[in-house]
């Protein structure tokens, strides 16, 4: 455990995130968080071992409580373990795949999470982001790695008007600067 | 003065809310829903601009985006003024300033107007030939010291704004299946068939209203109604259609590959008023499935002299002024005409007690409904008409013409209505790389062959007549929606009953125009060319017409060919005496009316201009006052003053503290990758110049990456963690690019090897400890780890624990000392670093930045990558060959390292400088040379890469890049600066602990 | 901005997620120890250039983050073909050499 002075700190513990009616930001709760690469034995091994499936295609997030595999690739995926300890969770999934030739790299502090929620969130997103975000092309459950203007996210879409964004840390406040600007005065629809 | 020219009517006026407004300090009144020129013709404002070139007095043309002559400033408060708007397009609201451009000191007294006396001197192309020599004093001295910047001084014209914007800009990419450009009829069918198919439909217009032609359609009606209420129905219905968005005040101004769509909308001055949360404008980056062009198309002039002069305009305009803004553009009218449609116009100002003198049509006779219209009315009409003058300067007074019945006459008037006929808009088909075709029938270039997923209809399709236009927008529409993958209802049948189509038109000059040398025949009033212009650069022997543009300037500026095009490529045409199609046309280019920089820019100005990324230590570094730099987007402590202290002297306490005690440093910012995978050393093998088979778990080696061409790209501690993981650092800038070169090798070449990466760039904070207490200051805060030097030597890495919290802890050193690199998960970075520092403050130890990290490693002669190297630069070179695994048959680059030009003998290498006078820094990227005065052209023998003040060494030292620069230590060299050559003697460059006992302590 | 067709993601994507990787099928030779020193200069330094069909890499790096190859018409900028590293060329239909 850390020292008792040793606490987390977050890259946007010192901005006010919107929290409207319309929009809204907040960062989502801690988690342990590996990229995982490997091929389809490792997928499967690696599948079972975390408890959530990792999708074998682009499309919809594999999840099961508060675990979550997202696709970035075809032999790349990011799992996120909300509230898990990722020291123990690693060494679990290593314990099954000693068979598989795989990579599990630990990348909890590389990247934070980010809902982006309200009627406008999806309008926000599409300021920096150029993908077709309306629900019949980009449905619930969808995720995948793009860009947000010059900063890259993995974005998964959580509901209809709210999005899961994973972004690196240094990147984050300016993500958070650039879609509290693009949803001010943004029409909805 | 009151608004005398304002009559009953005005579909778009809102009578119940009186705004006003000044023009060049006069104030006048309007209406909400005015434009400021429909505004300024009901006040009887005539005089509005000044031309570009001859500063001629100039007067509104039209009602639309096509606008060439009424260009204004427009101030809406501080910084908040644009330039070159057209007054035709700009929305009126109380409080509006707007002034004209391109005249002084006034409107009315320009001194300018002297250019138009001057106009045989400056005619077509002056700028290429009068203005050369004489070179007296040097070449191209006259052009340089005299012309160019009187022309500049005189070119352009509106006033760029001096200060910031204050308002808000913002972009968004969007998606369509239908984008509609237009909603005139045609669109508005298009939309109302696409809307019924449930496609995610888009529909723009650049007016505030839309509704095209039919916002002054007061004759027809369309399936039994009057055209104005089928307008609000059809509006009506495509806003109660959630999959419909009809966006008003939306200029489409670009057309991309891809049926990639660039939009300007604008937000009207009482809407920004009202929420203060809203953008000046949006661009919206749009994506359609399928497009359908109703762009419409735009009244020609006529071209004959003095057609320029302010009350001469389009007889379109007129009516719509009429219809649309109650504003009548005179009390006596001549129209001049080619097309129908004029007569229509005389028709319907006469209707509202303008009296039409006479309409003279160029054609040899005039029948067809509408001239049968308006000679039952009473209007008299003359054929075979001929214009020979127009008089009154400020503004019309007579015409003087020759027609038949009648002959040769002068008539008194102060408007002048003019129809060429219509010219399709095919700007933005031309845009999306469609083939233009010339109907030879209408004389008009139409839509071909499409090269996207698009479709005209409408006028923009050579399709005239408000009943052809909806039907051929309902197909539209429908063929659109069906593309896209929707179910497209079933053709809607529109009844047309009223508005009999209109014919006609000309292109180019009348006869007695053509080759008349002393004409002011304007072909394009923006520009100020006239068909004498276009003739000369025939004459002077341009052919194609891109040339002829480019020689008259013709078509260019805001124009962009609207009004333009098709007279000057008839006149062409003409005097090469080919066909219209043989010449050709020029090519259609974005924008299709201007848009404001700010559009372009959108939010990405201050800090969203780009990414500041900062360390989780900066917030840290920051409140004790650290001056920071911007390396790529990373702003790094560069150093840390304390109160009173200089660079200089920071920098020296920084280097000094460290060298005697200890120092930290944060080394967030470099790149990191995990290598994982039973074949991670073999792969690292490949990608770098070293040996990694053999590096045994818990060690570090200084890695160097070659491009393949040889030389070096990157480089950085690679620490093995276990036999199939390792820990690879690079360069803070190199990182994205470090990945993306191993990716491709991966994905590409080497795809035998089971190996994978990632960036961990940003998952560890890297706290660097280095000095000869740096051991005793990291002590105790550690747990798990043997610190002894026999334990944990120079170049190792273990895994620990530092403040509870897991830490990758290696012994590497940048600066020659005993150091260690902290690397803690980010999250933890901040408290770590304090913790350390705590322990740092307890034995006299300092914070230091990039510039004394600099310092410190050039005193070991380290190299950084980017500052020693160019990207031509060989280990070699560095004296660094050393590193190279000799044993390995190939890695990327090694293939090169026996290219003739890299083994030759006179390359530069890296040495050290040293100055005769230690006082003197010398500068970064000066030359080396061997004398002290070389002769000039003579190449240099290298080149100063780094160049700092040593504290340590008590004296200036530098590293050089010099030819044979190791075979040369001891020899006496020069760099020479504009203020005298500085000796220099070339050494070693490790200028200090060469034997590096102080690392191994 | 173009829509690129990504064979890995099995769907178009916005060119500004993609890095152009140069021209296509040039492969590094096996054993370039044995290679001339011209013929390495032409493996670093010479491209075709074409004006009309080429065959050039691209990577979806800020997506699924794979190198892939595509035909792509260099005067109409029109993707014609899309296949994974490592597939051979395909052969281009009629329409290959349209502008």
């Amino acid at each position: 455990m850390p020292d008792a002075a040793v606490a987390l700190r977050s890259p946007l513990e010192r901005l006010a995130l919107p929290a409207g009616d319309r929009f809204a930001l907040a960062e989502t709760p801690p988690a342990a968080r590996f990229v995982f690469r490997g091929g389809e034995a490792a997928r499967a091994a690696c599948s079972a071992a975390f408890g959530a499936e990792l999708p074998a295609r682009l499309g919809l997030g594999g999840e099961r409580e508060r675990r979550a595999a997202l696709w970035l690739g075809p032999d790349e995926w990011l799992l996120i373990a909300e509230g898990a300890d990722s020291a123990s969770l690693g060494a679990e999934i290593e314990a099954a795949l000693v068979s598989a030739p795989h990579s599990l790299v630990d990348v909890s502090h590389r990247q934070i999470g980010l809902l982006v929620s309200g009627p406008v969130a999806a309008r926000a997103l599409s300021a920096g982001c150029p993908l077709d975000l309306h629900l019949s092309a980009f449905p619930v459950g969808m995720a995948t790695r793009t860009i947000f203007d010059k900063a890259e996210i993995a974005l998964w879409r959580r509901g209809a008007t709210a999005f899961h964004v994973e972004v690196w840390r240094s990147f984050a406040p300016y993500l958070v600067a650039a879609l509290a600007e693009a949803a001010r005065g943004a029409p909805e629809g | 003065m009151t608004q005398a020219f304002r009559v009953a009517g005005g579909a778009m006026l809102d009578r119940a809310r009186p705004v006003s407004f000044t023009f060049d300090g006069v104030a006048y009144g309007g209406y909400e829903g005015d434009t400021l020129a429909s505004a300024l013709l009901a006040n009887g404002v005539r005089l509005v601009g000044r031309s570009y070139k001859y500063h001629r007095p100039r007067g509104i043309v039209s009602a639309g985006a096509e606008e060439p002559n009424a260009l204004v400033g427009v101030a809406r408060g501080p910084g908040r003024f644009t330039p070159n708007l057209r007054a035709t397009q700009v929305g009126l609201f109380d409080g509006l300033v707007a002034m004209s451009q391109n005249r002084w000191p006034s409107l009315a007294f320009d001194v300018g107007a002297v250019n138009d006396l001057a106009a045989p001197l400056i005619g077509a192309g002056f700028y290429y030939k009068t203005f050369m020599g004489p070179d007296w004093f040097g070449k191209n001295w006259a052009w340089r010291r005299v012309y160019e910047p009187a022309i500049r001084l005189a070119a352009g014209l509106g006033a760029a704004p001096s200060e910031p914007d204050p308002d808000r800009y913002v972009r968004y990419f969007d998606h369509c299946d239908v984008m509609i450009v237009g909603a005139g009829p045609a669109g508005l069918a298009a939309a109302l068939a696409a809307g019924a198919s449930g496609a995610r439909v888009v529909v723009c217009d650049e007016n505030p209203a839309p509704g095209g032609s039919l916002l002054a359609e007061t004759h027809a009606q369309i399936a039994g109604e009057r055209a104005w209420v089928w307008l609000a129905e059809a509006l009506a219905a495509l806003r109660t259609r959630p999959n419909v968005r009809l966006m008003p005040r939306t200029q489409v101004f670009g057309y991309y590959a891809q049926n990639f769509v660039a939009l300007c909308e604008g937000v009207s001055e009482p809407e920004l008023i009202a929420d203060p949360d809203l953008p000046r404008e949006r661009l919206w980056q749009m994506r359609a499935r399928e497009v359908v062009l109703a762009t419409g198309a735009i009244e020609r002039p006529l071209v004959f002299a003095d057609n320029d002069r302010p009350g001469v305009m389009l007889a379109d305009a007129a009516r719509r002024y009429l219809h649309q803004y109650g504003v009548k553009v005179g009390e006596r009218a001549v129209v001049v005409t080619a097309h129908d449609g004029a007569y229509r116009a005389a028709i319907d100002l006469k209707e509202a007690g303008v009296k039409v003198e006479l309409i003279a049509d160029l054609r040899d006779e005039a029948s067809g409904p509408w001239p049968g219209t308006a000679r039952a009315a009473g209007i008299r009409v003359a054929t075979k008409a001929a214009m020979h003058e127009v008089r009154g300067r400020r503004r019309v007074e007579a015409v003087r013409l020759a027609a038949h019945p009648g002959g040769m006459r002068t008539i008194s008037c102060d408007a002048l209505l003019m129809s060429g006929g219509w010219t399709p808009s095919v700007h933005l088909f031309s845009q999306s790389r469609g083939k233009l075709v010339f109907d030879e029938a209408l004389q008009v270039f139409k839509p071909g062959a499409s090269a996207q997923r698009e479709r005209s209809a409408g006028a923009c399709n050579a399709t005239f007549g408000l009943a052809k236009a909806l039907a051929e927008g309902d197909a539209a529409g429908r063929a659109a929606a069906s593309a896209a993958g929707f179910a497209a209802p079933d053709a809607r049948p529109y009844a047309v009953d009223g508005a009999p189509q209109a014919d006609g038109g000309m292109l180019g000059a009348p006869l007695h125009i053509l080759g008349d040398r002393h004409a002011k025949a304007f072909v394009d009033f923006q520009n100020d060319v006239c068909v004498k212009d276009v003739e000369l650069a025939v004459q002077e022997g341009m052919r194609s017409i891109e040339h002829v543009k480019r020689y008259t300037t013709t078509g260019m500026a805001t124009d962009q060919g609207k009004l333009s095009n098709m007279n000057a490529l008839a006149i062409a045409a003409v005097a090469q005496e080919k066909t219209i199609p043989e010449v050709g046309l020029t090519t259609f280019r974005p924008p299709y009316t201007p848009v404001t920089f700010g559009a372009f820019a959108g939010p990405a100005r201050g800090d969203l201009f780009d990414p500041i990324r900062r360390t989780p230590i900066h917030d840290w570094a920051a409140e004790r006052g650290a001056a920071f730099e911007d390396v790529g987007l990373w702003k790094r402590a560069w150093y840390f003053p304390k109160p009173a202290e200089s660079m200089h002297e920071a920098v020296a306490r920084e280097c000094r503290t460290t060298r005697a005690a200890v120092g930290l440093f944060d080394a967030t910012t470099l790149g990191k990758i995990e290598v994982v995978g039973p074949d991670a050393a073999a792969f690292l093998e490949r990608m770098y110049a070293n040996a990694f088979m053999k590096l045994e778990p818990g060690r570090c080696r200084y890695g160097l990456m070659l491009s393949e061409a040889g030389f070096l790209m990157d480089d950085g501690v690679i620490a093995r963690l276990a036999p199939d993981r390792f820990h690879v650092t690079t360069t803070t800038g190199g990182a994205p690019r470090v990945l993306a070169h191993m990716e491709d090798y991966l994905q590409t070449e080497f795809t035998d090897l089971k190996v994978w990466l990632t960036s961990t760039s940003e998952q560890w904070a890297v706290i660097a400890v280095q000095g000869p207490k740096a051991r005793e200051t990291i002590a105790p805060l550690m747990e798990g780890i043997d610190l002894a030097n026999a334990a944990f030597p120079h170049m190792s890495v273990r895994d620990a624990r530092v403040c509870g919290v897991p830490t990758r802890l290696m012994r590497v050193s940048f600066t020659g000392e005993l150091g260690y690199e902290i690397n803690v998960p980010a999250g933890f970075g901040r408290p770590v670093w304090e913790a350390v520092w705590r322990e740092l403050e307890k034995r006299g130890g300092c914070a230091y930045g990039t510039e004394a990290m600099h310092v410190m490693r050039a005193e070991k002669g380290y190299v950084i990558v980017g500052q020693e190297t160019d990207g031509t630069v060989t280990l070699a070179d560095l004296g660094l060959d050393w590193a190279i695994g000799k044993t390995k048959k190939d890695f990327v680059g090694k293939r090169s390292l026996s290219r003739p030009d890299i083994i030759a003998e006179n390359r530069k290498q890296l040495v050290g400088l040293l100055t005769e006078n230690p006082n003197v820094v010398l500068e970064e990227g000066a030359q080396v040379t061997e004398g002290a005065t070389p002769p000039l052209a003579a190449p240099a023998l290298g080149h100063v890469t780094s160049s700092y003040r040593s504290e340590t060494l008590g004296r200036s030292i530098a590293l050089a890049l010099v030819a044979t620069g190791r075979s040369r230590f001891g020899e006496m060299l020069h760099v020479p600066m504009p203020k005298g050559p500085i000796r220099v003697s070339v050494t070693s460059p490790i200028f200090y602990d060469k034997l590096g006992t102080r690392l191994n302590a | 901005m173009l829509l690129i067709p990504c064979p890995y993601c099995g769907m178009e994507r916005p060119e500004l997620e993609f890095r152009n990787g140069g021209e296509a099928h040039i492969s590094r030779p096996l054993d370039p120890s044995a290679v001339s020193d011209a013929d390495w200069a032409e493996y670093l330094y010479f491209r075709s250039n074409p004006k009309g069909v080429m065959a050039e890499r691209w990577r979806h790096v800020s997506g699924c983050g794979r190198f892939f190859n595509v035909l792509r018409d260099t005067v109409s900028d029109k993707f014609l073909a899309v296949y994974r590293a490592g597939e051979p060329r395909p052969p281009i239909g009629a329409e290959g050499s349209s502008a």
